[in-house]
């Protein structure tokens, strides 16, 4: 009990530094954000675990021996606890008075042994007559609870670790028309545990047909509040096609894989030209959002266009407002009167030296800007529907529409379930355990004819003086 | 599909004058406890029934009665169950806990504790009033399920029997201290306090186990993972591994009685920091206070 309590303890205090620093696991931007910001006490923090603490070594450490000390504590108190059924009840202690309740009761004393054992047998106590007395016992729930508590706990810790083994989940963003096919190819990001093996992926293929958004309208302090997110896709599987909606907090299940909702924003329709007339670039190009308004943000790379590479760092605004300075900013999510504004540069992107780039971001230190607030261009302002000439030669751009996409999760865990059962075992077991009473009752008649009962609770019980009233009172009037 | 849900604001308003009220109340009623207990720590020989403490509890009744109603209005204002942000859970807890300590009253004799929760209730109401408080608002879309009411009340539940559990911790280690002795001489006995304590912290642990669980049904709804360490499941833990660790210590020769009360102690004031610092200046999914 009292290396339980310690390690306890310990284990409550290793979890806040994981609250204080940022986890990997939970929040690795945050992570990237402390190295960039202090990098020297980063690399100290990290050396020290500090932001994997709940794969950490040390945490490990704790929790493992809590459950080696819960194993070895639980096991050998399970033998003790099967015998104490089996057996007979206790002898009855020679010095009653000693016992939580005591009394003497008013009766003929010639009953009172074979009564008080009918009696208590009716309330569910084990009994043995023990010559002049009558000893008994009821309550063993009690512990079974508790030893089923502690058992479930460890189904608990197995569960999490077996489940987080054969876990994965992937993302993947989808444009309005865009089809996703369950292979591993298909993931935008994909991180498996260690025990998952390809084939756990189902063949299925989802659409997303739309993505709509709900604003409030009715309420002035709160238009343009989301209300709902809603994605309507289209599932294959073998033979069957079927349309769902997915929505925030009510995932879809898919072949092997549960299909969540968690992010949006808008993905305008560009066709970018060279200058030689030929497309470089066309299709929806993810806008990601960087305000409440969504105010989005989108990188437009053309390498094949002659005879210059184009880049295009463009701004979308989906109910644009002009400040003050003349820049733009949106003013209402929703699309009311959309516009792109479009930076334009021209040089070797660096897209043919064969290292990877991140598609939603341009470096532009080393190329030459033809077009941006600063000069030497305006920037390219386009509407739905508009085309515009690039400066310098350079080509042309057309905004032809305007879709929107969903960042969407596809997670397996088959842990879960019995994570689930076991926690919920180990709530049950718990409650019985702490509030199941245990009990001990013993009716002796002495040799002067004085008949005494005495009882004795293990642990916490507050019915035991009610409880034991009872039985006197059912007893006395057997007795009288 | 979602319906709008009309806002109403000068309700919510309406209903901020009942919780104020209700704080006015509960001032007057922590007046006469305050009070009562000065005048108890005078007194030598029998106690004298008081009607200053009859008086206290009357207001303190009529207090609850004004918070709950005010508590229900927000709701209503809101259109839905109204512990969605921090300043509606704030008042949801406040008058749960008034509500527990009063209907525990039925049951056992606690009034030697009116003190301590008025106080406590006095300064959640304060804190919501003057700084969580929020315009009833459309609730995000993560929050949209009925996993809402479940895990959210019996949090709060918990919440409630914590705290007078810790009521009944801060009794005890005062009367095993030996300070005050005159007041602590009518106090029930440490074995008593001992184990009254005891039974709201296994009641308020039990619910902290279901809030868990429920929290992880919810998660993996929400956030596609039953657990993830967020700030708020990490303290969520924090705060179970404490009152786990009380369970053991109350069933430990040699660290029952004052070593468990201050483990009960800090296992509440772990709770309170939970809802407070971490709801405010820690960073993770759990972002719903409003502020």
């Amino acid at each position: 009990m009292r290396n339980a309590l310690f390690l306890l303890l310990l284990l409550a205090v290793a979890a806040v530094p994981g609250s204080v620093y940022p986890q990997r696991s939970a929040d690795p931007n945050g992570v990237k954000e402390f190295f960039d910001r202090e990098p020297e006490f980063a690399r100290v923090l990290d050396g020290l675990q500090l932001f994997d603490v709940y794969t950490s070594a040390w945490f490990s450490a704790i929790y493992i021996l809590l459950f080696v000390s819960l194993v070895g504590c639980v096991v050998p108190r399970t033998k003790v606890h099967f015998d104490a059924m089996r057996a007979k009840p206790v002898k009855t202690p020679t010095n009653l008075k000693r016992m939580t309740i005591h009394a003497e009761l008013a009766g003929d004393p010639e009953l009172a042994i074979q009564k008080a054992q009918k009696v208590l047998k009716s309330m569910r106590y084990k009994t043995q007559v023990q010559g002049n007395s009558v000893s008994s016992e009821k309550g063993y729930l009690k512990e079974t609870g508790n030893l089923v508590f502690h058992f479930s706990l460890v189904g608990v810790l197995i569960a999490v670790g077996v489940g987080g083994g054969l876990s994965f989940n992937g993302q993947r963003v989808l444009v309005e028309g865009e089809t996703f096919v369950n292979n591993l190819a298909s993931y935008d990001s994909f991180s498996p545990g260690p025990l998952f093996d390809e084939s756990k992926l189902l063949p299925f293929s989802l659409t997303l047909d739309d993505f709509s958004v709900l604003y409030d309208l009715n309420n002035r302090a709160n238009i343009g509040q989301p209300i709902d997110f809603i994605a309507t896709v289209t599932t294959t599987a073998g033979e069957e096609t079927k349309t769902d909606e997915i929505r925030v907090n009510y995932p879809l299940a898919a072949p092997g894989v549960n299909v969540f909702l968690t992010g949006n924003g808008f993905a305008p329709v560009i066709t970018v030209r060279d200058g030689n007339g030929d497309v470089a670039y066309s299709g929806p190009v993810i806008f990601l959002p960087q305000d409440s308004n969504m105010t989005s943000l989108g990188v437009i790379k053309a390498p094949d266009a002659n005879p210059d590479q184009i880049g295009i760092i463009a701004f979308f605004y989906p109910t644009a407002g002009e400040l003050d300075n003349g820049a733009y900013t949106s003013i209402y999510p929703d699309p009311l009167s959309p516009l792109l504004t479009m930076n334009v540069y021209k040089g070797d992107l660096g897209l043919d030296s064969g290292i990877p780039r991140n598609v939603y971001a341009l470096d532009t230190a080393s190329l030459e800007t033809l077009a941006s607030r600063e000069g030497p261009n305006d920037p390219i302002m386009l509407t739905v529907g508009e085309s515009k000439d690039l400066p310098g030669g350079l080509g042309s751009v057309s905004f032809d529409g305007l879709l929107r996409f969903a960042s969407i999760d596809f997670a397996y865990n088959p842990g879960g379930v019995w994570v689930l059962l076991f926690s919920l075992l180990a709530l049950g077991s718990l409650t019985l355990s702490l509030l199941w009473p245990r009990r001990r009752v013993w009716v002796r008649v002495n040799q002067d004819g004085v008949i005494e009962m005495a009882a004795l609770a293990k642990g916490d019980d507050q019915r035991l003086e009610q409880a034991t009233t009872e039985i006197r009172k059912r007893l006395e009037k057997e007795i009288a | 599909m979602t319906p709008t849900i009309v806002l109403n604001e000068p309700l919510s308003q309406v209903s901020l004058l009942f919780v104020s009220s209700a704080m006015a109340f509960i001032a007057v009623a922590l007046l006469l406890f305050s009070f009562q207990l000065v005048q108890l720590s005078k007194i030598e020989g029998a106690v004298p029934v008081s009607k200053l403490e009859k008086i206290g509890f009357v207001i303190l009744i009529f207090g609850t009665i004004v918070l709950g109603i005010g508590v229900v209005l927000r709701g209503v204002a809101a259109g839905r169950v109204p512990w969605a942000n921090m300043y509606e859970f704030a008042i949801s807890t406040a008058f749960l806990i008034l509500l527990i300590y009063l209907s525990a009253m039925k049951i056992k004799d606690l009034r030697f504790i009116a003190t301590f929760i008025s106080g406590f209730v006095l300064v959640t109401l304060f804190a919501s009033v003057s700084l969580f408080y929020v315009e009833v608002q459309t609730m995000m879309p993560a929050l949209q399920s009925y996993w809402l009411v479940i895990h959210v009340v019996v949090a709060i539940l918990a919440t409630g029997f914590f705290t007078v559990a810790a009521g009944l911790h801060i009794a005890y280690l005062v009367k095993a201290s030996n300070r005050a002795k005159n007041l602590m001489d009518r106090f029930p006995s440490l074995e008593i306090l001992e184990r009254l304590a005891y039974r709201f912290n296994v009641v308020g642990f039990v619910q902290w186990s279901f809030t868990l669980i429920a929290g992880a049904i919810w998660a993996e709804r929400a956030w596609h993972r039953y657990w993830g360490w967020d700030t708020k499941e990490v303290w969520t833990f924090i705060i179970w591994t404490l009152y786990a660790g009380y369970l053991h210590a109350m069933a430990t020769r040699g660290w029952n009685g004052k070593r468990a009360a201050w483990l009960g102690l800090i296992a509440f004031l772990a709770v309170i920091f939970n809802f407070t610092i971490v709801n405010l200046f820690f960073k993770g999914l759990h972002v719903y206070s409003g502020l």
